[in-house]
């Protein structure tokens, strides 16, 4: 939470005048009683028209000098509550950005996005709730206290007595129900989970005739709900009613106490009068207070989730410019052609997930040359993606190294690496935008003719071409205006459209038909320069024309040929490609 | 347009009414405990301010009046508190029981509803209207119910006692008062575009944030970090202006109503001074006033906010009752299938889901038990759709499918839906234990049969790793695509039904653990009809029948071989698998 407080502080006049602005107008408030106190005590008692019509004046000068105070403090508070979010927000925003795929991996997108929004929502209004009043209550109700001392000290200590009973029973009562609260949010949490489990589980559920078994579950849910919503009813129905009792009971010894005072002349009937005002005021701030607690609690929850994210390291560093050393690698004359030649190049590379366990890969080697094409194929699990999301550096190695163009990844400058190599994810994404935007995403100076050539390699000129508006034809937010499908060669030819010198399909040609796939690859071969392709794919069909194919058992390599060659010699690779192409006999 | 609206809300009030019928006692109850609490609140100032008119002055005080004052007021204090928890207490059973029968008739509907319906509203939208609208309409509406009764009762009962003390002040609160609501309305409206703006731009942040943090590798991976936050930059400021003017704006009401609430304080005491002075008025009987002046606007405000709240509520009462009178699958007949033997025939059918838009129609299938049917064609071709109706999810449109010569019309869904075993495309799986999961369409299962099951689908080998085996609790995120797959294939494994539906159930499993599961199946489909939909040709090779779908409709149908021959459609995608990059 320490954390966040360097946020406030380019507002740091505002934060402190917002609440001083607020005691001031607090203070007004206080006075009044003393006037009335006043009018009753001097001027009826001495029939003084002319004084009750001068303290007339004072109450409404109180008033407009309140007001202008109460208006200055709104304004300071609601500059500073909202300028602190917005800050705090936008580095947040490019905090996120910056942390690495491990990091977000652990943490998922979805509660990063809860942190921004609603958190964020929340905290702001706990700012500004504390800067307006988190001084004013306690400040009315030690004032109302410290003013009837002023009035009679014997009456006083009703006040003395009376506020900690009161404090006390309000804050028990909240500590009692805040945590029965949470319990109440997790039944509801429970209700919402099996209500949208019934909906889209709803095939499945009728398939397997289990529609009154989900009844029965919800029901069980719903009942557990109701009965800790009473329960924390009772409790909470008590604040009103307790309060009640005890601000009153304060009240009426109030009047003994100021019976006696009266009758023994040191109070007059107005001062007592006065006295029962700030009764009255002390109760409503109380239990503005308890409620103010309970705003507080909760942005300070939520400032703490927020502050949490701003902890997290980025979980990679990067060199401010590129590290060009020779490589160890051969020997020194060697280096030049070799660092020319090899686009990438595994080196015992070994890799786990961040709290993931076993290894992810282990001991890969290999060497891919410029203008390769290199194919990956393996089961579900078995480390393909992995892989290729090493080579642009989205997670480091474990052990071992890999190398981009002779260097070492880790000596590239942030988007050193995302400048030379172009990844087309498994999952097909388009941002809401024009298609041009989507294609060029944050590029300059990209040509229309690049960008048409860019999709009709990627298949997906007749999906712009079918749209109202070409290039500029709107997106949706997630892309859902297109199929998965077109999505998938958009975001190919996005890919294209960067001119990379290394290209890496990650299965990204699984929403299409074989023959557009066969139509895709057929293309991108064709492109000129010397592009570095590599395809990952379950398929054999999508992978036998590669230069070079890997073949990735449970993390290990467990085959590196070619087509023909790996179905010579690899086991895997054979019945990989038996279990696709049964006719075909392996021709050993 | 308006009238039309206000006929709804009585029409939905009246549905509210309904609904609340059973605890018609506890709220007529309700009622009058809080016509009589509010008026012991009220009165017990009233006490208050004639126990300080025996407060004369020096040597003058009655003490036997003070006393007897005290006494009572101490009486109706503890008596008003006891009647204010009773009545709270009642509005939460009721309040709480009428959300939870709300939620009890949705979740029943919901299993109810045809496909059709639920397939046509986002899962988010039904949630929304079961879980939040419930919540929104048990707050806004019951409670709003009880605040403009009592609100309503305190305004009436203010205005006798205040009477009762002085007409002349009472006048004065009642022309006065009525100012603060023009400066909380001027306030409100102004504030309203500005927070409508806030809304917009607030709208236009979370889009922001969704997609860029959503696709935060997406971002990275195309260095497009730095124009992003450009983008939000501009949002967010843009946010901050409005949000800062919207804060201010409605941060305003609250000291300008209670600054006109001062002024009229202090005319109340300037003419109540002035009365005494003439005999008119007591000192008690001013600082009553003054009570009830401060007092006065409360219930005001309140019923304002209590009618935007109701019309709220009303509505999201009226989503709930929306979806809980949306209209129920067609009845079934009460006969049993029955076990059967596995033969189908599909006559004449006709289907389309928008009715403009023809579907499929005259469509003719004879299955033999045991049969193999494989549905090819390209993703959204529409062959889901089959898969509809034979489970009868939903409806032909005309013609008939037969199972064992009997019309699934004729049936029950369940005794027609226990002879099929279906894994979907879509795997679903519930958060629970993964024994919960595999049991799922036979709960009373003992381990020994889904170990045995999970063997045979080859789930075993990732369940018996898992920390507490049958008893680990899974949830969707903690799997991988293929390992989910696996246990819904398990799931139909444990039930053994004489027909199957597989669709693209391989298709995300890898090729190696796809060959065990097709080996699974061989032994499982032995004998079985079964319905196979995939992207795989090799994997339907051997079917008996197969059907070529595109653009929803069913466009070839034969065998391999035949379809071969007839080069078509089926024939081009056959031959695009080899077709390879020839350099």
């Amino acid at each position: 939470m320490k954390k966040l407080f360097p946020f406030l502080r380019p507002y740091r006049k505002e934060s402190i005048l917002a609440p001083l602005f607020k005691l001031l107008e607090a203070l007004m408030d206080l006075i009044v009683p003393l006037v009335i106190a006043d009018i009753i005590d001097r001027g009826i008692a001495n029939g003084d028209k002319v004084y009750i019509l001068e303290r007339f004046i004072f109450l409404l000068l109180l008033a407009a000098v309140g007001l202008a105070f109460s208006i200055t403090a709104q304004w300071f508070a609601a500059k500073a509550s909202v300028g602190f979010a917005t800050d705090l927000r936008q580095k947040l925003f490019d905090h996120i950005q910056s942390l690495s795929y491990s990091r977000v991996d652990t943490l998922g997108t979805d509660t990063l996005i809860t942190r921004m929004t609603s958190d964020m929502n929340t905290l702001q209004n706990g700012v500004n709730m504390v800067l307006r009043l988190l001084l004013r209550s306690p400040f009315i109700v030690l004032g109302a206290m410290v003013c009837s001392f002023f009035i009679d000290v014997k009456s006083a200590l009703v006040f003395v007595v009376a506020i900690p009973i009161l404090s006390l029973v309000i804050y028990g009562l909240m500590a009692l129900s805040i945590p029965l609260y949470r319990k109440v949010q997790a039944k509801l949490d429970r209700v919402l989970g099996l209500t949208s489990e019934n909906l889209t589980g709803v095939r499945v559920i009728r398939a397997f005739c289990r529609e009154e078994d989900e009844v029965a579950s919800f029901d069980f849910a719903n009942e557990e709900l109701t009965h800790l919503n009473l329960l924390v009813g009772r409790i909470s129905a008590l604040m009103n009613p307790v309060t009640y009792v005890l601000i009153n009971v304060a009240t009426v010894v109030l009047i003994q106490v100021g019976a006696i005072r009266v009758n023994a002349g040191v109070l007059e009937t107005g001062a007592v009068v006065a006295m029962y005002n700030y009764m009255a005021q002390m109760i409503v701030e109380l239990i503005k207070l308890a409620n103010l607690i309970v705003t507080i609690n909760r942005a300070l929850a939520c400032g703490d989730r927020v502050a949490q994210v701003l902890d997290i390291n980025p979980g990679m560093e990067f060199p401010e410019e590129l590290i060009s050393h020779a490589t160890e690698r051969d020997g020194a004359e060697d280096n030049q052609a070799a660092s020319a030649a090899d686009a990438v190049h595994f080196s015992h590379v070994s890799f786990c997930y961040e709290g993931g366990g076993d290894e992810a890969l282990t001991d890969i080697e290999f060497t891919a040359r410029r203008g390769e094409t290199i194919g990956i194929i393996g089961g579900t699990g078995s480390g393909k993606s992995t892989l290729v999301n090493l080579i642009p550096r989205f997670y480091d190695v474990t052990e071992g190294a890999v190398e981009v163009d002779g260097i070492n990844v880790k000596d590239y400058p942030k988007n050193g690496l995302t400048d030379r190599i172009a990844m087309v994810p498994q999952k097909a994404v388009l941002f809401e935008g024009s298609i041009r935007d989507n294609l060029t995403m944050g590029l300059t100076g990209v040509s229309d003719e690049d960008l048409w050539k860019a999709l009709e390699t990627a298949q997906a000129k007749e999906v712009v071409e079918g749209k109202d508006g070409k290039l500029d034809a709107g997106v949706e937010q997630n892309g859902r205006n297109f199929s998965g499908g077109q999505k998938q060669r958009l975001t190919i030819a996005r890919a294209l459209a960067r001119k990379p010198e290394i290209l890496v399909l990650d299965d990204s040609s699984s929403a299409l038909d074989f023959a557009t796939d066969a139509a895709l690859r057929k293309a991108i071969n064709n492109l000129e320069g010397d592009l570095t392709v590599f395809i990952v794919s379950q398929r054999t069909s999508s992978i036998r024309n590669a230069d070079q194919i890997l073949v990735l058992d449970d993390g290990k390599l467990v085959g590196k040929g070619s087509h023909d060659e790996l179905l010579k010699t690899c086991e895997v690779y054979q019945e990989i490609h038996a279990s696709q192409f049964p006719g075909e006999e392996v021709q050993a | 347009m308006k009238k039309f609206k206000n006929k709804g809300n009585a029409a939905t009030l009246k549905k509210v009414l309904h609904e609340i019928g059973r605890y018609r006692f506890l709220l007529f109850i309700s009622t009058i405990l809080a016509a009589l609490t509010v008026f012991l609140q009220l009165y017990i100032p009233f006490l208050f301010g004639d126990a300080i008119d025996a407060l004369i002055g020096k040597s003058r005080v009655d003490f036997g009046l003070v006393a007897e004052y005290s006494k009572y007021i101490t009486i109706l204090i503890v008596l008003n508190s006891v009647l204010t928890w009773v009545m709270n207490t009642m509005n939460n059973r009721l309040t709480y029981s009428v959300v939870r029968n709300i939620r009890a008739k949705a979740i029943r509907r919901i299993q109810k509803l045809p496909l059709s319906y639920l397939d046509s509203h986002s899962t988010g939208d039904v949630v929304g209207r079961v879980i939040a609208d419930c919540d929104q309409f048990s707050d806004g509406l019951l409670m709003g119910l009880t605040q403009l009764f009592t609100g309503v009762v305190t305004i009436v009962v203010t205005l006798v006692f205040m009477i009762r003390k002085s007409w002349q002040i009472t006048l004065i609160v009642v022309v006065l008062t009525p100012v603060t609501f023009l400066v909380a309305r001027f306030i409100a409206r102004r504030s309203y575009s500005m927070f409508r703006k806030q809304a917009e731009a607030r709208g236009d942040e979370t889009g922001l944030i969704n997609e860029m943090v959503g696709n935060q590798r997406v971002v990275q991976a195309f260095g497009y970090g730095k124009t992003a936050s450009e983008r939000f930059e501009k949002i967010n400021t843009e946010l901050q202006e409005y949000s800062q003017k919207a804060i201010f704006y409605s941060s305003l009401t609250n000291p300008c109503t209670r600054a006109v609430n001062s002024v009229i304080y202090a005319f109340v005491a300037l003419v109540g001074a002035q009365m005494i002075l003439i005999g008119r008025l007591t000192v008690g009987g001013l600082s009553v006033l003054l009570t009830y002046a401060n007092q006065y606007m409360k219930p005001f405000n309140d019923i304002s906010s209590v009618v935007t709240e109701l019309q709220n509520a009303l509505a999201c009462a009226d989503r709930i009752f929306e979806l809980i009178e949306e209209p129920a699958e067609v009845e079934e007949k009460p006969e049993e299938l029955g076990s059967i033997k596995g033969k189908i025939k599909i006559k004449d059918l006709a289907f389309s889901y928008d009715k403009d838009k023809e579907l499929i129609k005259d469509f003719n299938l004879d299955v033999t038990p045991g049969m193999r049917v494989a549905i090819v064609g390209p993703t959204g071709c529409g062959k889901t759709t089959l898969i509809n109706l034979l489970m009868r999810f939903y409806e032909t449109d005309a013609g008939s499918i037969q199972v064992d010569d009997r019309k699934i019309t004729d049936v029950t869904r369940h005794s027609l839906r226990r002879n099929y075993g279906m894994v979907l495309q879509e795997t679903w799986l519930r958060n629970g234990t993964v024994r919960e999961n595999i049991a799922f369409g036979r709960p009373e299962a003992t381990d020994e049969e889904i170990i045995a099951a999970a063997k045979e689908a080859h789930s075993w080998e990732f369940i018996r790793r898992m920390p507490q085996k049958l008893d680990t609790v899974i949830t969707d995120s903690d799997m991988s695509q293929g390992e989910k797959q696996l246990l819904c294939i398990t799931r139909v494994m444990l039930c053994h039904p004489q027909m199957l539906i597989l669709d693209e159930a391989t298709s995300s499993i890898d090729t190696r653990t796809e060959l065990k599961i097709q080996s699974a199946f061989d032994k499982l489909m032995n004998g079985h009809t079964s319905f196979i939909v995939a992207h795989r040709l090799s994997t339907i090779r051997t079917a008996d029948v197969i059907l070529v779908m595109k653009d929803g409709k069913i466009i070839e149908q034969g065998n391999h071989d035949s379809l071969l021959k007839e080069d078509g459609f089926y024939s081009k995608l056959y031959h695009s698998q080899f077709e390879g990059v020839e350099a």
